[in-house]
């Protein structure tokens, strides 16, 4: 095990070397830069700001300059917003993306897992056909659709909450439902459909003939053979969900990073899409390791490390 | 208990004698298998005409293609003819479902827009299986070095940021729908590979598998045949639940100019520039929003009743 | 979009003044009763101010933050006269190249010490040191030797100091500053009330470098507000400064600058309550809001036009130009689709700029040069060779990435198909995503594009030199000797009577030529509690709370 850990903290790290190069090269591929205005700057202006962000030196330069930074944790200061680095952006931008994303994750799994599985023991039931519905229309209607709507419910008519920005519990709650029906629904869906496979398995069929009762099947089996696809399902939503997602923070004006990440290939802040892209794969690789681990637990019989023919 | 020719045994004994004539063996009939050997397709498509909640899905789904090619015809408005001073008008007789912001009727669009949507829809799904059911399926198989070489293929992809790529195929290709099947075709099947890789992880350890390698099934066919059947039931939930994503994917590429070009528009587009008037149209929001949502509805039937009728374990 | 441009201000604008008559030497005459609680909530209209250091700032959003915290040596008042500000009183050359500014002596930076001439001297010179990188230090460049030391090699250092010290400003004392101006400039001095000519704290920008302008602790101001607290892409909180000069005339204790860039969310804050003052309208709602009385349309000084690329066919020709200019219906754009009382445009320069007479307008006296006429843009088509419509060749119609101008767009190309009778294929519409669409704009690849302009400061120059042969926001490629010669008649002179029919002249042949068509002149729409008073909002954009209060309600 100890061997395939560190096989695959190697390879995340070529992955993370690769993502890096790769959207270099992509952002400095399209056009526009940073400092691209629809005011155009004397042409001198234009170098001087060039001069002092680094961009005259070739790209290969700007490159290698990069690695080395990211090798020293320094992520480099932001292009759009002078006096301010990635690295501050992260520090102040995560803690509040991941509050959020950790409070909708929470909120749909509390939600939508017990949902998926009574939705499987009540299979065509009206608690199934219920759950359906509502997990139909939280992945129709998209949370720009839902998150207005919210807003203008209990902000505006019924004052019940504020309408957006950041800061006490009261803020938190329209955002996280809005965030949160996505992947309620997805979990609803996928515990359903991986509870009716399991149930209808053999060592099921064994353990109630052994006259387990209805609830310890479903919990000491089922569930935990169930899960499976939720757990992969989880690893990138987690990078994903706590690293920001642009809609909501952007409707509910919340400081969060996925603003961040998407204005910052707006601007074409090199550092800050570079920067945000790194601090995402690195989570992300993360994530899916402790997936493949978790696996092991949840089915000892899951060898990672390949078969010997 | 039924017998051959449809005849009640209860009627026998009131025959008289002559009543038969002995035909003796049939040699051509003597190796006849009473029931035809059905594929697996044939099988489930059986099984799913008894569905009839899925058979409503699917009828669903082919009224409103027939709708999007055909609907156009019967509104007598056209997607881009303009009456300004007829601008954001609601539901009447004139328009069923109002108009938009410069007056168009807003029936026509999403009769339009269900053309794009639903072929979205379709390639999203079509990616769905044939690239990311497959890859997963061959990198959980394989397993090992393979696994970690393809997987971390999986994350870079996740990990660039899309709308750099988007942006670079539009200077690259400009727009058109085909830019948008690309699109997606980069990006529409990491969450199905992940997803399938995971069931195969854990499938390929069960016994059936060991009896299926036993019995001499190679790679190809225990993948096709034995490993992907069975990761039906998350297979159909990742592809339904993709759909809408996809859907609404193309109107945010529209929007940075890599879709049709408008007026043309898409259920997702429609969608999205209804909102901004919710308040005071709530309309322009509403129809497409519920035309995706009912297309998914159906989906989703159809997808229920897939499930159970490509599940092998039901195949009896 | 346009909103985030840079709009430049020399405010020399016509500043409005909303529930007080403009008295702008005196402090608010305060009529009726004060509300308890003086706390202005202004939406910013932008999730985070790029930057709060003045030197760096290019945006309107900036500058109404920088504005209510800092002061240049000139205030502008509601007649578009510079005031006094740190500057007492001035004297100027009689060759216009030397003002000597008198500072007054209880001016002060909010930690107490004394503003001075010095802070002057160091604040322009920093600006324009290459190794700032201010985007904005053109507007230094009237000053002698300004452009020399700006376009140094960041690099050479001895140089840098060299030029440094040979520019035209002097500190003579701590309250006598001189300026020395390369050509006569009559509208320095209230360029000296923009941000980029604002007084820096010396000490905490060397103590703190790049990364001085981004604590409120580490601002040290010197205007009517200091800054208490900025919570990034949230809030930024001001207090009344106790030390500014002028206090005892200010009587908002508190600003709250709300940063939300969401229209709608932005319309619900204010509609729940939760700010007083937003400028960020969405147009859909703009029917509503107007129907309930909630909108307040001011005057902005901008246009809103189409480009025509006139280097690439079928525009290369004058004529097919003016047709197309023709045959786009105005009064259905700006009542139907835009609807916040904009007006439609025949001509290039907005209203709102003053003529060779102080009180008269720009606009008015030059007059419309064209209008909407179908039978005339059909035969001028025929003229050009265009006789079946059904043969014209298909062309684009280039816009960014933004809700109201592709639905403008969308109108204009129904419009073109329509009127002129092209075949509807053959009028596309391609968007781009705003920083591929500024390159494809300025490097002339594209048809036809919308676009629009506000202007930096009041005059018809900041429209016009834009269309100089070689300019650098000469999009259509434009080039016209005659045209060139004008501008630069009007450039260089100081006198009304010479420049001003210049301009006129000039914008009649840019009209003639039709290189741009214009669509309609901008206004400005706030949304404003009925109990914000004494607001000074001018035609760019810019808003001063100096003298703002809040009714008792």
């Amino acid at each position: 095990m100890a061997r395939y850990i560190l096989q695959r903290v190697f390879a995340a790290f070529v992955a993370l070397w690769i993502l890096t190069t790769v959207t270099f090269v992509l952002m400095h591929a399209i056009p526009g830069g940073p400092f691209t205005r629809e005011r155009n700057v004397p042409e001198a202006i234009m170098r001087n700001l060039d001069a002092k962000y680094h961009l005259n030196d070739p790209l290969w330069k700007q490159y290698l300059d990069y690695l080395g930074g990211v090798a020293r944790f320094d992520l480099g200061p932001s292009f759009k917003f002078p006096g301010q680095t990635v690295n501050d952006f992260i520090r102040r931008g995560f803690p509040v993306s991941a509050e959020l994303g950790i409070i909708a994750i929470i909120l749909s799994m509390a939600v939508g897992i017990p949902a998926g599985i009574i939705s499987a023991l009540r299979q065509n039931k009206w608690q199934d056909n219920t759950t359906m519905l509502v997990a139909i229309v939280g992945v129709s209607v998209p949370s720009f659709i839902i998150a207005p709507v919210l807003m203008y419910v209990f902000a505006l008519k019924l004052h019940w909450l504020p309408a957006a920005m950041w800061g006490d519990w009261k803020q938190v709650i329209m955002p996280a439902v809005a965030l949160a029906l996505l992947p309620l629904a997805t979990f609803s869906r996928l515990m359903r459909s991986s509870m009716l496979d399991v149930i209808s398995q053999d060592y099921i069929k064994t353990a109630r003939a052994k006259g387990l009762s209805e609830l310890a099947v479903t919990w000491r089996h089922a569930v935990k053979n169930a899960i499976m696809p939720i757990v992969t399902y989880l690893g990138p939503l987690i990078a994903a969900i706590l690293t920001g997602t642009f809609v909501i923070e952007q409707i509910f004006a919340i400081p969060g990073l996925g603003r961040q990440f998407v204005w910052s290939v707006n601007n074409r802040d090199y550092t800050t899409i570079l920067g945000l892209t790194v601090f995402y794969g690195a989570f992300l690789l993360i994530m899916n390791l402790i997936v493949d681990i978790i696996y092991g637990f949840l089915d000892p019989r899951i060898q990672l490390t390949g078969r010997k023919e | 208990m039924s017998i051959v020719n449809g005849v009640n045994p209860g009627v026998f004994g009131s025959l008289p004698d002559n009543a038969f004539e002995h035909v003796g063996p049939i040699p051509e009939e003597q190796n006849l298998i009473v029931r035809p050997p059905t594929t697996y397709w044939q099988d489930a498509w059986r099984r799913l005409k008894k569905n009839f909640l899925a058979m409503c899905g699917l009828y669903v789904i082919i009224f409103f293609i027939a709708l999007a090619i055909f609907g156009p015809m019967l509104t007598g408005y056209t997607y881009f003819g303009q009456v300004l001073q007829d601008a954001n008008k609601a539901p009447s007789l004139a328009h069923w479902f109002g108009t938009d912001h410069l007056g168009r009727d807003e029936l026509t669009r999403i009769f339009y827009g269900a053309r794009i949507s639903l072929s979205i829809g379709i390639v999203a799904s079509v990616i769905n299986l044939a690239v990311g059911a497959l890859y997963g399926g061959i990198s959980g198989l394989v397993g090992g070095r393979t696994d970690n070489v393809m997987m971390r293929i999986v994350d870079i992809i996740y990990g660039i940021p899309l709308q750099l790529v988007v942006i670079l195929l539009m200077v690259v290709m400009g727009s058109g729908l085909l830019n948008i099947y690309v699109a997606l075709g980069l990006v529409y099947w990491l969450g199905m590979a992940r997803i399938v890789r995971g069931q195969v992880l854990a499938l390929k350890e069960q016994e059936f598998v060991l009896a299926a390698r036993m019995v001499g099934a190679d790679q190809r066919r225990l993948l096709l045949r034995h490993l992907i059947p069975n990761t039906m039931g998350p297979i159909i939930v990742t592809l339904t639940l993709s759909i809408p994503q996809a859907i609404f994917t193309e109107a945010w590429l529209s929007f940075i100019g890599l879709g049709v070009a408008a007026p043309m528009a898409s259920w997702g587009v429609l969608a999205s520039e209804g909102v901004g008037g919710l308040r005071s149209y709530p309309w322009q929001t509403f129809f497409p929003a519920a035309a995706i949502s009912l297309t998914m509805l159906a989906f989703n039937f159809l997808g229920d009743g897939l499930r159970d009728a490509l599940d092998p374990r039901l195949r009896r | 979009m346009f909103k985030r441009l840079i709009a430049v201000a020399l405010m020399l604008t016509v500043a409005l003044s909303l529930g007080l008559a403009g008295c702008a030497k005196k402090p608010a005459q305060v009529t009726g009763d004060l509300a308890g609680d003086q706390t202005l909530r202004y939406d910013l209209g932008v999730a985070e101010p790029e930057t709060l250091d003045p030197h760096l700032q290019q945006g309107v959003a900036e500058f109404n933050v920088a504005s209510q915290m800092y002061e240049g040596l000139t205030r502008m008042d509601a007649n578009n006269q510079p005031y006094a500000g740190v500057a007492e009183k001035w004297d100027i050359s009689s060759d216009g190249l030397k003002y000597t500014f008198t500072l007054r002596k209880n001016s002060k930076w909010s930690n107490g010490d004394p503003v001075t001439a010095k802070d002057f001297e160091w604040s322009w010179k920093r600006a324009l040191d290459p190794r700032t990188a201010s985007p904005y230090s053109y507007q230094l460049y009237y000053i002698k030797g300004g452009q020399a030391l700006n376009e140094t090699d960041p690099k050479d250092e001895a140089k840098i100091k060299q030029l440094s010290d040979a520019l035209g400003v002097k500190a003579k004392d701590d309250y006598t500053l001189e300026v020395t101006l390369e050509a006569p400039t009559p509208y320095f001095l209230g360029l000296t009330s923009f941000p980029t000519l604002y007084p820096v704290h010396r000490a905490e920008v060397e103590k703190f470098g790049d990364k001085w302008a981004t604590k409120p602790e580490q601002f040290v101001t010197n205007g009517p507000f200091k800054m208490t607290k900025w919570v990034n892409n949230q809030a930024i909180e001001m207090e009344k400064s106790k030390n500014y000069w002028d206090a005892k005339n200010v009587v908002l204790k508190k600003i709250i600058f709300n940063l939300i860039d969401d229209q709608n969310t932005s319309l619900t804050m204010w509609e729940s309550g939760q700010t007083d003052l937003n400028n960020n309208v969405p147009v859909q709602e703009i029917d509503r809001l107007k129907k309930e009385g909630k909108l307040t349309t001011l005057p902005y000084l901008g246009t809103y036009y189409y480009s025509f690329n006139v280097t690439k066919k079928p525009f290369d020709d004058p004529r097919v130009r003016t047709a197309f200019a023709m045959a786009i219906d105005r009064k259905l754009i700006t009542q139907q689709i835009t609807k916040a009382g904009q007006v439609p445009a025949y001509a290039f320069v907005p209203p709102g700029i003053p003529d060779v007479d102080p009180k008269g307008d720009f606009r008015k006296a030059g007059g419309d040069f064209f209008k909407e006429d179908l039978d005339a843009a059909k035969k001028l088509l025929a003229d050009a060779g265009y006789k079946d419509m059904k043969k014209f060749p298909s062309f684009e119609i280039l816009y960014n990435t933004s809700a109201s101008h592709k639905t403008i767009a969308e109108a204009i190309q129904e419009m073109w198909s329509k009127n002129l009778g092209i075949p509807k294929e053959k009028v596309k519409l391609h968007v781009e995503e705003w920083k591929v669409y500024l390159p494809s704009r300025n490097t002339h690849n594209f048809q036809v594009a919308r676009a629009g302009w506000i202007g930096d400061y009041v005059d018809p120059m900041t429209f016009l030199d834009m269309f100089v042969t070689n300019g650098g926001n000469n999009d259509p490629a434009y080039s016209n000797p005659k045209y060139d010669e004008l501008i630069q008649k009007a450039k260089s002179s100081g006198d009304p009577k010479v420049r001003v029919p210049a301009m006129h002249e000039a914008e009649k042949i840019l009209m003639n030529d039709m290189v741009i068509a214009p669509i309609y002149y901008y206004t400005n729409n706030w949304l404003i509690k009925p109990y914000v008073k004494g607001l000074a909002i001018n035609t760019i954009g810019g808003v001063d709370f100096k003298q703002a209060w809040i009714a008792k309600h």
